[in-house]
């Protein structure tokens, strides 16, 4: 189980990185959306990896999953689902501006010398 | 419970506060709007200046959101070092948004939301005792500077916009990981505990923990633009508005804080899996980007793109007093980091004035029309300049004459005095023949009505930010007193911790 996830961390992590490298626009918020599902699910197991324990407090368990990953991991989702939101429409804004999709959008003649 | 001891979260949610209101008036008058924001802004300054008289004698200040025990909720605490930031942001924020009154806060929505939301990130980064909560308020203030920013719309702007942002985001996603691995060894986030915590580590878990601070490291050195991630600073903030790029001139700072804040705490004097970590990487990064910040500004075609180098540069010394770590570095750091961020606003907020007394050719480095005012921008300049450069009499001088004392006993002495005093007088050339271009190889420009005369309204606030850097000069001994407070504090981590965690261990 735990090489399991850490595989799909680091594959999901390779892929966002790679991603991220690209030239095109929409790649890069590929990659980065990549990143942040690899970081969420890193910061998620970092509370350990358990099976059917509750996070809050009962009289006949017999452990705990730690529950503060899982709220850290809420928080990060929102922000980093925000931060795609406002990148996605950035990058439209660049291709509207820019006339292209390269992420240094330096492709078109006019934009050549300024 | 009185209401002085609500006074630290009061920098947090006074912005907030004013952000909201702003948006649910968005639609209000523009002076309203104006004046609520400029009436929030203005309240920071007695705030910051309460806060510094609470921490002055030493005392941290813990605040404890919903009365959570720490290290279980999260903790605000104010000492010397969180004051002086905080002191720092209020007044170069006033004087960005009395600059921005002038038309800018127009060209965009939301600009006075997003302005209000920048400095409720900033306030809650310098006040924050927790790890994750640093990294929400690093968010807060990132999203509300992409806002920022790209206000105002254009083709540069949004290109420049673009890399800052996804370079950004990718660095947030490597603070994640950071804090990831520091929860998964220590099992806390308050960084008082975590001190606690990475000091009584098992010799097993050294790598990891060592890992994770380099990584933290590096998203700190992003935020703060040192060698080689600064790459993304000059394009974005030569291509924003004026007075952005002028609030802006802290937000290196934060990354500059971060370090300081994190490393005093985590590497501490214990001398745990941590210490002197950052020994090998800070110094020579520093002493590398001075000296290519440097030679940015000598090769800059334009005067925004040039006062973006400096600043690179200038963030170089600062990280360099930090990197060297003893009392006197420290103290030097620390009393110059106010007098750069006002210098580098300073410059900034002239750049755009002699960028629009100069028509069509803007900032660029080519011999131009005679501005109008020609002779109050260019003693403004000439004063700017001298701050910027570290130029007797003013107190960039004294910081980096503080600094090079400072350097007296350790091992790089002949490298730090090598890069900064050959940087400074590159500084020098470049700022000087910036300015005889931009001032004296000038042709007549009579009847050329595309010039526009920089009103009163500009130049105020400029003028403001240098009657700051005169104040500090003036008053250098009890200013660079409190910076050797400070740094006497923070060389003491013990304090912190004991503050924070109410002496348990």
């Amino acid at each position: 189980m735990e090489a399991l996830i850490a595989i799909v961390i680091g594959v999901l992590t390779a892929g966002g990185v790679f991603l991220a490298l690209r030239g095109q626009t929409f790649p890069v918020v590929l990659g980065l959306t990549l990143l942040s599902y690899a970081v969420n699910l890193f910061l998620f197991v970092m509370g350990r990896l358990a099976i059917g324990l509750p996070p809050v407090i009962s009289e006949n368990a017999q452990g705990y999953t730690d529950p503060l990953p899982q709220a850290l991991v809420l928080t990060a989702i929102v922000i980093s689902f925000g931060m795609t939101a406002f990148v996605i429409v950035l990058s439209l804004k660049a291709r509207a501006e820019l006339g292209n999709d390269h992420v240094d959008g330096l492709q078109s003649e006019e934009d050549r010398g300024s | 419970m009185s209401a002085a001891m609500h006074l630290p979260i009061l920098p947090v949610v006074l912005p907030l506060f004013a952000g909201i209101a702003l948006l649910a008036l968005r639609n209000a008058p523009l002076a309203l709007q104006r004046g609520l924001s400029l009436a929030a802004t203005l309240a920071l300054i007695p705030l910051a200046f309460a806060l510094i008289g609470t921490a002055a004698d030493g005392t941290h200040l813990v605040y404890q959101l919903g009365d959570w025990m720490a290290p279980y909720g999260i903790v605000l605490v104010v000492d010397r070092l969180a004051a002086w930031m905080l002191l720092t942001t209020a007044l170069l924020a006033i004087f960005a948004l009395l600059y921005a009154l002038n038309g800018i806060d127009r060209e965009g929505r939301h600009f006075h939301v997003l302005f209000q939301l920048q400095l409720f990130g900033l306030n809650g980064a310098f006040l924050t005792g927790d790890l994750f909560n640093l990294f929400v308020f690093f968010e807060i203030l990132l999203l509300a500077s992409y806002g920022l920013l790209l206000h105002g719309g254009g083709r540069l702007r949004v290109k420049a916009g673009l890399h800052y942002v996804v370079i950004n985001l990718v660095g947030s996603t490597l603070f994640l990981f950071a804090v990831g691995t520091l929860y998964g060894v220590t099992g806390t986030l308050n960084m008082a505990d975590l001190a606690v915590k990475i000091a009584a580590a098992p010799a097993e878990n050294a790598a990891l923990l060592q890992s994770a601070a380099l990584l933290l490291f590096g998203v700190f050195a992003l935020k703060a633009a040192l060698l080689p991630l600064y790459l993304w600073l000059p394009a974005a903030y030569a291509h924003t508005s004026a007075p952005v790029a002028a609030l802006f001139a802290i937000m290196t700072k934060v990354g500059a804080y971060s370090i300081l804040r994190v490393y005093s705490l985590l590497a501490g004097e214990a001398g745990g899996p941590l210490a002197n970590l950052l020994d090998a990487w800070l110094v020579p990064l520093a002493l590398a980007t001075l000296a290519l910040g440097t030679l940015g500004a000598l090769a800059s075609s334009g005067l925004r793109q040039q006062v973006a180098y400096l600043m690179v540069a200038s963030i170089g010394t600062l990280l360099l007093a930090f990197g060297l770590g003893n009392a006197g570095a420290l103290a030097a750091g620390l009393y110059y980091l106010p007098h750069t961020t006002f210098a580098a606003a300073a410059l900034f907020l002239l750049a755009d004035q002699i960028a629009q007394a100069r028509g069509a050719l803007a900032d660029r480095f080519e011999s131009g029309p005679e501005m109008p005012r020609a002779s109050v921008l260019g003693g403004l300049f000439f004063l700017a300049a001298m701050a910027m450069s570290g130029m007797p009499p003013l107190s960039g001088f004294l910081g980096k004459f503080m600094l090079l004392k400072g350097a007296l006993d350790e091992p790089s002495l002949a490298w730090v005095w090598g890069v900064v005093l050959a940087t400074g007088l590159a500084g020098v050339i470049a700022l000087a023949r910036s300015g005889s271009l931009l001032f004296y190889r000038t042709r007549s420009a009579h009847g050329d009505a595309s010039l526009v005369v920089p009103g009163a309204g500009m130049l105020a606030p400029t003028a403001a930010l240098m009657l700051l850097i005169v104040v500090i000069t003036v008053w250098a001994g009890p200013f660079s007193a409190y910076a050797g407070d400070t740094a006497a504090q923070l060389l003491q981590p013990r304090l912190y911790i004991d503050a924070v965690l109410g002496g348990q261990r």
